[in-house]
């Protein structure tokens, strides 16, 4: 028992401060939402240390329904700077935007740790349980302002759609169960591989189950066509949440969906690959096209976040190591152009008031000119152009595609990226080429310019050092393709 | 035998039939009512397979706090039933064609399915024999054993859903006059009661 208490530290180091926390925030005199919301992040900083400090080998918990190991721990650590970057975020946002409670970073808090649970899980029981806690916190902070009608609307439609996607969960998970009796990760792909060795066909119920079970995953990515709710989640949530749900959330249903996939479903590869292509060629085609008449910026994130989805899940289509490597390496360059990306549209104030109108950023160049810099070299990284990084990442991906013979996705996801080229590149054609319109409102703060900055830098040198990122992407594909096999 | 089929066709055809009722009928507090029908045959069911603990929780939990509370809400709410059924017709052959094909599919799929002896093997929890345990002490010998981190982790799912409702419905309203039993009970004769001498004839 206490070894396991050891593989699972730092879940519960942040799920202890969360309430320690809560109980910080209920007790305490005067408004103590600025000192939650610091010591939270200071919380999701410590449990990344604690992360990194856990060793990368194989372990399970608490009876095989906990996992502990390589992969688990690269996707922990995006998740992490995912949350932390998101709570340093709402810093001031919050206090301006009069939503400063301190249910805020606690709620981040508990979203993040059912992301790391969802992460570890090894058994359909626990990863239920880890989505169930993401999402709930998730549909609370997407209506965090209840009194604005929009952020309301997109915390009810997120409530309903992520019901509906979790009740598909659950009823694909049954199947499996019933028709493999078991819901264990580890015993579920012992018991496929034995059946493929005695040349038995696997049971279509079991399969029905499992495209029950991706249909669910298939909602939590925002992948075509579960898609529906992201744009108007993104549009009505408030921007530090919105930057959130497009970084750490993503990242924790995509590990998820290749653990589930590659570990215990790794034999009924020739089944699930044809749903994963479908899924992929038309988030690719969709988050193309339909980007491309938004005028609202949030909206182009939510429909660029689709098309990033498509990409990466080409990698997990593929099946293969350099398929999660590539899935991997993907996430990981998209959170940081995703948090940069955010951070630039955190600071589009006028006159005290957030505008979220891709207009708004005309002329920034002479405005604001490092901002219009950062946000070109955002831009410029998810459109694809070599040699930032997001050039990389496709390159990962496609590569994997075309070693595993899928060369439909591979080319489908080159035009998709030209046509992606187009709205990517409007945005600095508007800041670049445009007579200036209003100034944004100064200053932005410190720690915004910081994120800008970092980001920016992660992006753009990515290609003299990608070992950290490509190595730790290799070492974690290799130790769930290890486990599965 | 005979009784044991009549009380599963019994209980299951009501459920069924008031599920039908349940999205048919047309005032929302009957709705509920028919809700709760269905979840008591549910549980007739659960006790007639022997899982005798299920079908209590079901009664306790579900009927007892979940659809009470729904009743209250309902009744509180001021629904326009009509308002909420435009479009029902509209929507209606497709949503029937769409939920008809998918009922085939899975009929097809699960019409020839049975336990298969491996899957009784491989369970990872096999179930005690019902002679030397009843279920109850069965489920509470693993819940807080094997399937402890699934306990906890459930709990800090209730912690959540106890906070977003709190977050998202509680008003801290000014102006409003609370009841303070410290002050109350502090308070002397001297504070709160003041003797005026009237001249008669003059008024206060």
């Amino acid at each position: 028992m206490t070894y396991d208490l050891a593989t699972i530290a730092p879940e519960l180091f942040l799920l202890v401060s969360a309430m320690a926390l809560l109980m910080l925030g209920a007790f305490r005199q005067g408004n103590p939402t600025g000192l939650v919301l610091s010591l939270a992040t200071v919380a999701t900083v410590i449990t990344f240390v604690l992360v990194w400090l856990q060793p990368t080998a194989r372990e399970l918990a608490f009876g095989g329904l906990f996992v502990r190991d390589g992969f688990g721990n690269f996707m922990k650590g995006l998740i992490l700077v995912g949350s932390s970057v998101s709570l340093i975020m709402a810093w001031r946002f919050i206090e301006r935007e009069n939503m400063s409670r301190f249910e805020f970073p606690v709620l981040m808090l508990f979203a993040t740790v059912g992301m790391m649970m969802m992460v570890s899980a090894n058994d359909l029981i626990s990863l239920y349980i880890g989505l169930e806690l993401q999402s709930l916190s998730l549909y609370v902070i997407a209506a965090f302002r209840r009194d604005t009608l929009r952020s309301t609307e997109s915390g009810l439609k997120y409530f309903v759609l992520g019901a509906l996607s979790s009740g598909m969960l659950l009823y694909g998970s049954s199947l499996v169960y019933g028709f493999a009796g078991t819901t264990n990760f580890n015993t579920l792909a012992e018991i496929l591989q034995q059946a493929a060795q005695a040349g038995e066909a696997p049971s279509i119920g079991l399969i029905v189950g499992v495209v029950f079970v991706m249909a669910g995953l298939a909602f939590k990515v925002g992948g075509v066509p579960f898609h529906m709710w992201t744009p108007d989640v993104y549009e009505g949530a408030p921007t530090p949440v919105t930057a959130f749900f497009a970084s750490a959330p993503k990242i924790a249903a995509m590990a998820l969906f290749a653990r589930v996939l590659m570990g215990p479903f790794a034999e009924l590869v020739a089944q699930w690959q044809q749903v994963v292509v479908a899924i992929s060629l038309l988030s690719m085609v969709l988050g193309a096209l339909a980007a491309i008449s938004q005028t609202n910026i949030k909206r182009l994130m939510a429909y660029s976040s689709i098309g990033h989805v498509g990409y990466a899940l080409i990698g997990l289509a593929a099946g293969t190591e350099a398929g999660v490597r590539g899935l991997a390496v993907y996430m990981a360059i998209y959170l940081f152009m995703n948090l940069g990306t955010f951070a630039v549209i955190l600071c589009m104030r006028q006159k005290d008031r957030m505008v979220e109108n891709i207009d708004d950023l005309r002329g920034l160049s002479r405005t604001h000119p490092l901002m219009a810099l950062a946000m070109g070299i955002f831009m410029f990284s998810m459109a694809g152009i070599p040699p930032l990084a997001g050039f990389f990442s496709k390159l990962y991906v496609f590569l994997a595609a075309i070693e595993a013979q899928l060369y439909t996705l591979a080319v489908v996801g080159v035009l998709s990226s030209v046509v992606g080229a187009f709205y990517y590149l409007r945005i600095v054609k508007l800041m670049y080429f445009d007579e200036p319109a209003e100034s944004f409102d100064q200053p932005f703060g410190r720690e915004m310019s910081l994120i800008m900055g970092a980001a920016g830098a992660i992006t753009l040198l990515f290609f003299v050092f990608p070992s950290p990122i490509v190595s730790g992407a290799e070492a974690a594909a290799a130790s769930l393709l290890a486990a599965a096999g | 035998m005979v009784v044991q089929a009549l009380c599963f066709y019994l209980f299951s055809a009501v459920a069924i039939a008031s599920a039908v009722m349940v999205i048919s009928s047309r005032n929302p507090v009957h709705s509920v009512l028919f809700l709760i029908l269905a979840f008591f045959n549910a549980a007739g069911l659960f006790v007639l397979m022997g899982a005798e603990f299920l079908g209590m929780i079901l009664v306790v939990v579900y009927l007892g706090a979940v659809t009470v509370l729904f009743l209250f809400v309902v009744m509180m709410l001021n629904i326009n039933v009509a308002e909420m059924r435009q479009g029902f017709l509209q929507y209606l052959p497709i949503g029937a064609t769409v939920g008809l094909i998918l009922l085939v599919e899975l009929f097809m799929v699960l019409g020839g399915w049975a336990i298969s002896p491996e899957a009784a093997q491989v369970a990872q929890v096999p179930t005690p024999p019902p002679e030397q345990v009843s279920n109850t002490a069965a489920l509470g010998n693993v819940l807080y054993t094997k399937y402890v981190y699934l306990f906890q982790a459930s709990g800090i799912v209730l912690l959540v859903a106890m906070i977003g409702a709190i977050v998202l419905t509680l008003r801290t309203r000014t102006g409003v006059r609370r009841q303070n039993l410290r002050e109350q009970s502090f308070r002397t004769r001297d504070e709160s009661v003041e003797v005026k001498k009237v001249q008669s004839g003059s008024g206060v």
